[in-house]
């Protein structure tokens, strides 16, 4: 369908770009964008009425149940939840049941996203068999398939052997390895931040070094094989740091962090509050805001939503026994917002840690509202209040560690190749 | 009912920790125990306080000592006492926890006595059921009865709580009965000193109002009470202390350790004892100097103010305990 967006805010980190004017929607693809964009002839027109428009948000860490546990959530319902969040672009994690560590399971996440999912969807490939952690999958079959990056998804690879070779052996194709940076040895019985509240509350404690020696160790060997690291979510300021200073160095490296820690610390799980029971584990509210600090100055590359939907038996259990996760593709616009409004974060800067910046790692292009590029993306009021309500939330669970906070900022519409997939 | 309609000296619908209640609340549990420890001497040892009402004792993790003297407690106030084992319980067929909060609710049972292995599972299913829940431990988070009953025994002993310096050695960091020990003692001006190996004491303790050690000798410094742990098998064979004999040389009260501490300080410990690990038999049969003996009878004196309490709270009981 061809149409024209007008009166709008578009704003385009990629580009630069942040004016009123009009968008031009041709075919799918976006013909023309700024104040002087030319409207062609009898083309239908939609007033903005001074709206932003933004590039459709990559999500770089969905989990869904699909294929295995449906009844959590399948593709099609994560994409619908997606969709009202204004993503466009989601990338799966491959530790379903069976586990995505063939092509044929490649192909089929991409077909049933094809016929079921409302957005784009990516998936991710295991790095290593079944997300064993013992030897590599075929990395370059997964990567012919149309996986975009390699990982265990909740499970770390411990065997520093294998690591090595997996980041040695996806060096061959460029392939992006991405790792989730936690000592399960450190971690041991670990189900929060290690922390004077962890021992008021009795629960075992994760320290920062389950994180930190991972993360440490991964760079050493990033430094002996050159290959593409990418650390799914890091949680604690000294991880920043760490980061931050391997950048220096050069190394290929580069991190995400979920929306719910740039919002909620360990506090969170007072009361035994299982629904802010994450994997890493909220931490001190230093650590918020070293993170924070971390996505403004770009140390942090990226912005995910680490959604994971659990089902209330999964998460109303005694704290140890609870389910790891949080849902949060349909807030994660809200999330990003939040540090724009209440912490001075330029709103480039975020939106690109949730559009290019993901896109760019991961080899997809797009992330942008380039004249070319296709018509992905949403409208939106960057300053409209809400109240996250888990219950009207979109995804199949309704585990929201942010239920019932105060948001700003919520997605209008939502466009996926210039067709309408979510309306408000 | 909520807890603000609750009225009297014990202004709780559950106790589910030593967190959150006063002084005051505190002192009138004590209070309360201290009569039920002369009727206990007494031959007719029943009353009637909980005629009529039911008490179910939930034990999903083993107990000898506690549930019997929650089973006794019950039945000398005049409840009908129930005790369902986890092993014989619905939990080991996939049920969930909540699943048997509802089944439980639906008995209609006024005082629900519950122990488990996870912290906070006693909380979790307080909120879910309409009874009063007495917790009798939750994994490494409270243990509040064995606190106030250690409380108790203190204060008959040496006729105060204020002022008292009182060790507790060994694995604080899997102990619930340390945990509400330190609040319980803290809240009424005693200075808690924790002593352990440093694998087996926990991150911020400091922050929660303890002195912490790791050497005996400096922590048993003018100590009164000296209260010994259980270490758990688990915990010995490498994976947090080399070795029975290291944690024994080390920690294991002896005379020659409890020497450290003030000339007659006491010794206690809640049981079950590991003799020779732990708390060598000379100190913990000394009837001098050992309060472990007295620590048994205090538990059913506790429990039965507790229940009267909280019975008291119940939406038809007495209004308030006065």
């Amino acid at each position: 369908m061809n149409i024209a967006f007008s009166n709008a805010r578009l704003i385009d980190p990629a580009n630069g770009l942040d004016e009123l004017g009009t968008l031009v929607v041709e075919k799918g693809k976006i013909s023309a964008i700024g104040k002087n964009a030319k409207v062609p002839e009898k083309m239908k027109s939609h007033e903005c009425n001074g709206m932003a428009i933004l590039p459709g948000l990559v999500d770089m860490q969905v989990f869904t149940g699909e294929p295995g546990e449906e009844y959590r959530e399948t593709l099609a319902t994560a994409s619908q939840a997606a969709a009202a969040g204004g993503v466009t672009t989601m990338i799966t994690m491959p530790n379903t049941n069976p586990v995505i560590d063939d092509a044929a399971l490649v192909d089929f996440i991409s077909r049933r996203a094809r016929d079921t999912a409302i957005v784009r969807v990516h998936p991710m490939a295991a790095l290593t068999k079944g997300c064993a952690g013992k030897s590599m999958t075929e990395i370059g079959l997964l990567s012919e398939a149309g996986a975009v990056a390699f990982t265990d998804g909740d499970r770390a690879v411990m065997n520093a052997l294998t690591m090595r070779r997996a980041l040695s052996y996806a060096g061959t194709f460029d392939a992006l390895i991405v790792q989730h940076a936690m000592d399960q040895d450190l971690q041991s019985a670990g189900v929060m931040h290690e922390s004077e509240m962890a021992t008021r509350l009795g629960l075992a404690g994760i320290p920062v070094a389950a994180e930190t020696a991972m993360i440490d160790r991964d760079l050493r060997l990033v430094e002996l094989t050159g290959a593409r690291y990418h650390i799914a979510q890091i949680s604690a300021a000294d991880s920043v740091e760490t980061v931050r200073a391997a950048k220096k160095r050069g190394l290929p490296v580069s991190c995400g962090v979920s929306a719910t820690h740039l919002m909620l610390n360990q506090n969170d799980v007072e009361n035994y509050r299982t629904f802010a029971k994450l994997s890493p584990p909220l931490r001190r509210e230093e650590d918020r805001l070293a993170l924070i600090a971390g996505v403004a100055d770009g140390t942090i590359d990226v912005v995910v939503s680490g959604h994971n939907p659990q089902n209330e038996e999964a998460k109303r259990q005694p704290f140890a026994q609870a389910a790891y996760g949080t849902v949060g593709v349909e807030t994660l616009l809200a999330g990003v917002l939040s540090l724009y409004h209440a912490d001075g974060v330029p709103l480039d800067r975020l939106l690109d840690c949730v559009t290019a910046r993901p896109a760019a790692l991961l080899g997809l292009g797009g992330g942008t509202l380039s004249v070319g590029a296709a018509a992905d993306f949403a409208l939106a009021d960057l300053d409209a209040p809400w109240v996250v309500d888990a219950d009207t939330l979109r995804s199949k669970s309704q585990n929201a560690a942010i239920d019932k906070r105060k948001v700003q900022g919520q997605v209008l519409a939502c466009y996926v190749g210039g067709k309408a997939v979510f309306e408000r | 009912m909520t807890a603000t309609e609750i009225k009297g000296a014990f202004a709780h619908r559950d106790l589910l920790g030593i967190d959150g209640l006063s002084v005051s609340e505190i002192t009138y549990l004590l209070d309360l125990s201290d009569s039920y420890v002369e009727q206990n001497r007494q031959i007719d040892k029943k009353t009637s306080v909980l005629r009529g009402r039911t008490q179910i004792n939930l034990f999903f993790e083993s107990s000898t000592r506690t549930q019997s003297s929650f089973e006794l407690a019950g039945k000398r106030l005049g409840a009908d006492v129930m005790n369902m084992a986890v092993k014989t319980s619905a939990v080991n067929k996939g049920e969930t926890l909540l699943d048997t909060a509802v089944t439980l609710n639906a008995m209609n049972p006024d005082l629900l006595v519950v122990r488990h292995g996870d912290s906070g599972a006693v909380e979790l299913l307080a909120q879910k059921t309409s009874c009063a829940v007495l917790n009798a431990g939750d994994g490494a988070h409270e243990h509040p009865t064995q606190a106030l009953l250690d409380a108790l025994t203190i204060r008959r002993r040496l006729g105060k709580l204020q002022g008292l310096r009182v060790a507790i050695c060994g694995d604080i960091t899997h102990s619930r009965v340390a945990r509400s020990n330190l609040l319980l003692l803290n809240a009424m001006g005693a200075q808690v000193h924790l002593i352990g190996p440093q694998t087996l004491l926990p991150v911020g303790a400091e922050q929660l109002g303890a002195h912490v050690f790791t050497d005996m000798k400096a922590g048993l410094e003018g100590c009164d009470i000296v209260m010994m742990l259980r270490i758990q098998n688990e915990r010995m064979e490498g994976a947090l202390i080399p070795s029975v004999r290291e944690y024994y040389r080390l920690y294991g009260l002896d005379r020659e350790k409890l020497g450290y501490a003030k000339p007659n300080a006491l010794v206690m410990h809640p049981g079950p004892m590991n003799r020779g690990v732990e708390i060598d038999s000379a100190v913990a049969d000394d009837p001098e100097r050992s309060l472990i003996r007295d620590q048994v009878e205090m538990g059913v004196a506790v429990r039965m103010a507790v229940l009267e309490a909280l019975a008291a709270n119940l939406p038809n009981g007495t209004g308030g305990a006065q």
